[in-house]
């Protein structure tokens, strides 16, 4: 599947490793939280990243205190229709500081993808191949945004009063 | 009223025009009907049993003559002619083509209306008081915090996939008339001892399959909170409301689930992680939005108006109209008037093309240009002086809205019904037809006093059968159309749900079935009470009584 970036199509650097798998000697890998919580030092230990994705209903807080050993999580949307991990998103960028890389991932669609820019996702696992126009017509459609989120947008009422 | 700056007018225009691109894929094949339904869904774009049905947006009902012009303008275009008030305040087409979408959207964004989030699982247009900023009673006025939630709700980023539609209500006085406990937040503005302003918040109300009414968690939320605290609220309701049945999906629900009280404790942690952010709303916003909502220039008048006595003397219809239809406004020499479009043997809340136009014509006349939705599906004239009531009310007249019968058994509230909608298992309009006919006979009504008729053509409760103090439900038994009877239910301050008498009947045995339990009520009445009042008192038996042993 398509891997979008900063707007553009990118090689996925991460394997992914499910639990029975033995963990590769190097090379970024993603694992789902039950590896993560399983094997959780011998993942620190390594020396390349571990990214960590989140079924939907894993709420962030079981990787909190960990955040600073880990370089991507990617949070899953099983339907477009399920929006918990939007809640997730600015959980992990604006109560817990996560820097790192936040993939969307499952039923990613076109439509959402302001939103989830908006949340703090900055990659995207696409279905289509024209993932990277979809992105540049998606980010065309709206410019004036209502909601403070911690992207530092500036929202319509901060414009106003400028 | 609030009008639109710059960034507003971009926002509808540029989410036309994208749906605009999005109906051409559609209509081009590049997308299924599938992909398509959740992108019209969010445009307020249903499609019914025989077209599409487009809702749009009245924000907390409030209207101004050009936007009523234009709204009759595609009732006569895009439509058969006439639209239907809703529940929500809005306005509905029930037979559009897709393929006049785009052009629609831009219609409306010309005049600064849209249908964004008229349905889906997302925050619905928020609704008030429709006296707001007029009626007598009012301690603040509920349209400056709707504005400032509905620009908060407008394409929310993190809430716009819910577990299910969320529905806000703000009410300004003491006296209920927005139904907030029927909702998933009511707000209530009341004032604290040191005379500030503030919130009681309630959640988890709804009615639908399974009914709540909504639980107290703060008793005062001071007002520049009031973004902060809503965002807890669906942050909270985000994550944990259920997603595995879309019956119980809805936030009363989980309130429901975890008790008021843990619910309460939940949002109030998360609010105490963001009520010192952005969202904290400076004094200026709130002046500068409230500045929308001043008061229209009222003249200095005498309450009393000398013409207006002699008029309702020599004019019995009239007087009944003036009595029924006339609320009292906090401005001497004013009158708030509400306009029935539930007349006797018509649908409730349709409104024709000519009636939307001649209708705007009054308001620009007499009201300052601005009109409301009910959510009893009805339109109200704010602020009339009541030297101008006797030619409004003939001019009303002329236009087939003057029936007199605010508050009374005929005034109903009803669904679209089998007669429209897929979900349905009974027709409603027919029967709110019947109805009204039954009960007909002005000084029958006007006898049996103040009593609220709401019907819906099946158990989701559009029509919100459950608090109307009569409450009929439409149910499909091996294929025929079958009528519940429910009684005890209230949309007000003292709400309340209603309960099944017992078992159904076919469309005119409900008939009957009402009558006898309005003539149950006459024969046990005490002096001054209502049909609430009496049924709270007395109980289900004496009505069960009656309307089950009356030979068949």
């Amino acid at each position: 599947m398509p891997l979008l970036k900063n707007g553009n199509i990118i090689e996925d650097p991460y394997t992914r490793v499910t639990e029975g798998e033995e963990l590769p000697g190097e090379g970024p890998i993603l694992v789902d939280l039950a590896l993560w919580q399983a094997q959780r030092d011998a993942l620190v230990a390594r020396s390349s990243e571990v990214g960590v994705q989140l079924a939907a209903g894993e709420s962030p807080a079981a990787i909190a205190p960990d955040l600073e050993h880990i370089a991507l999580v990617a949070l899953e949307f099983p339907a477009f229709t399920d929006g918990r991990a939007y809640s997730y998103a600015r959980l992990l960028r604006e109560r817990h500081r996560f820097e790192g890389e936040l993939r969307a991932v499952g039923d990613v669609l076109i439509e959402q993808l302001h939103f989830m820019d908006r949340v703090g996702f900055d990659s995207f696992d696409m279905k289509s191949d024209e993932a990277a126009e979809e992105w540049k017509t998606a980010q065309a459609d709206m410019s004036v945004w209502y909601q403070p989120t911690g992207d530092e947008r500036p929202t319509a009422t901060r414009l106003r009063r400028s | 009223m609030y009008q639109y700056d710059e960034f507003d007018a971009d926002f509808v225009e540029q989410r036309a025009v994208q749906f605009g691109r999005q109906v051409e894929d559609r209509l081009a094949g590049k997308i299924t009907e599938e992909q398509f339904r959740p992108l019209r869904l969010m445009n307020g774009l249903y499609l019914q049993l025989h077209a599409y049905m487009l809702r749009i947006n009245v924000p907390y009902g409030c209207l101004n003559s050009t936007q009523m012009r234009k709204l009759a303008h595609i009732a006569r275009v895009f439509d058969k002619g006439y639209g239907h008030l809703t529940t929500r305040q809005n306005m509905q087409f029930n037979w559009i083509k897709l393929s006049d979408m785009p052009a629609i959207l831009l219609e409306l964004a010309s005049v600064e209306m849209h249908g964004i989030q008229s349905s889906g699982n997302c925050i619905r247009n928020i609704t008030a008081d429709e006296y707001a900023g007029a009626s007598a009673d009012e301690i603040e006025d509920p349209r400056v915090y709707c504005e400032i939630l509905r620009q908060w709700s407008s394409l929310h980023p993190e809430f716009s996939f819910l577990p299910r539609k969320f529905k806000i209500a703000v009410s300004g006085s003491d006296r209920d008339r927005a139904a907030i406990k029927a909702h998933d937040i009511g707000l209530r503005l009341h004032k604290n001892e040191a005379g500030e302003a503030g919130f009681e918040v309630f959640v988890g109300g709804g009615l639908g399959r399974t009914p709540f009414i909504g639980q107290s968690i703060r008793a005062f939320l001071p007002t520049q909170h009031v973004l902060s605290y809503c965002e807890a609220i669906l942050r909270v309701y985000n994550q944990l409301g259920r997603r595995d049945n879309k019956y119980k999906a809805r936030i009363k629900i989980l309130v429901h689930e975890m008790g008021g009280e843990a619910f309460g404790e939940k949002v109030e942690k998360e609010w105490a992680e963001i009520r010192e952010t952005a969202l904290e709303l400076p004094e200026s916003e709130t002046a500068r939005v409230g500045g929308f909502f001043a008061p229209p220039p009222h003249e200095k008048l005498d309450d009393d108006d000398s013409d207006l006595a002699g008029h309702m003397a020599g004019d019995p219809d009239f007087a009944t109209w003036v009595e029924q239809q006339t609320a009292r406004h906090r401005e001497p020499g004013y009158a708030i008037v509400n306009v029935s479009c539930s007349p006797v043997g018509k649908p409730p809340g349709d409104i024709s093309a000519a009636q939307m136009d001649g209708f705007a014509d009054l308001a620009d006349a007499y009201n300052f240009g601005e009109m409301r939705v009910t959510h009893n599906q009805n339109l109200v004239l704010t602020d009339v002086r009541k030297k101008d009531l006797f030619a409004l009310w003939q001019k009303l007249v002329t236009l087939g809205l003057a029936t007199a019968n605010h508050g009374l058994i005929s005034d109903t509230i009803c669904c679209p019904g089998l007669d429209y909608c897929a979900l349905a298992n009974a027709r409603s309009i027919p029967l709110a037809e019947k109805l009204s006919e039954r009960f007909a006979d002005q000084n029958k009504q006007k006898d049996i006093g103040e009593v609220y008729l709401n019907m819906s053509g099946c158990i989701n409760a559009c029509g919100h059968h459950h608090i109307g103090n009569i409450g009929i439900v439409g149910v499909d038994k091996k294929n025929s159309e079958l009528y519940q009877l429910m009684l005890g239910g209230s949309a007000e301050e003292d709400a309340s749900l209603g309960k099944i008498l017992g078992r159904g009947f076919d469309e005119d045995g409900i008939v009957d079935a009402v009558e006898l339990v309005i003539d149950t009520y006459i024969e046990l009445r005490e002096a001054g009470e209502k049909f609430i009042d009496t049924y709270r008192r007395v109980g289900p038996d004496p009505f069960k009584e009656k309307v089950y042993s009356a030979p068949a």
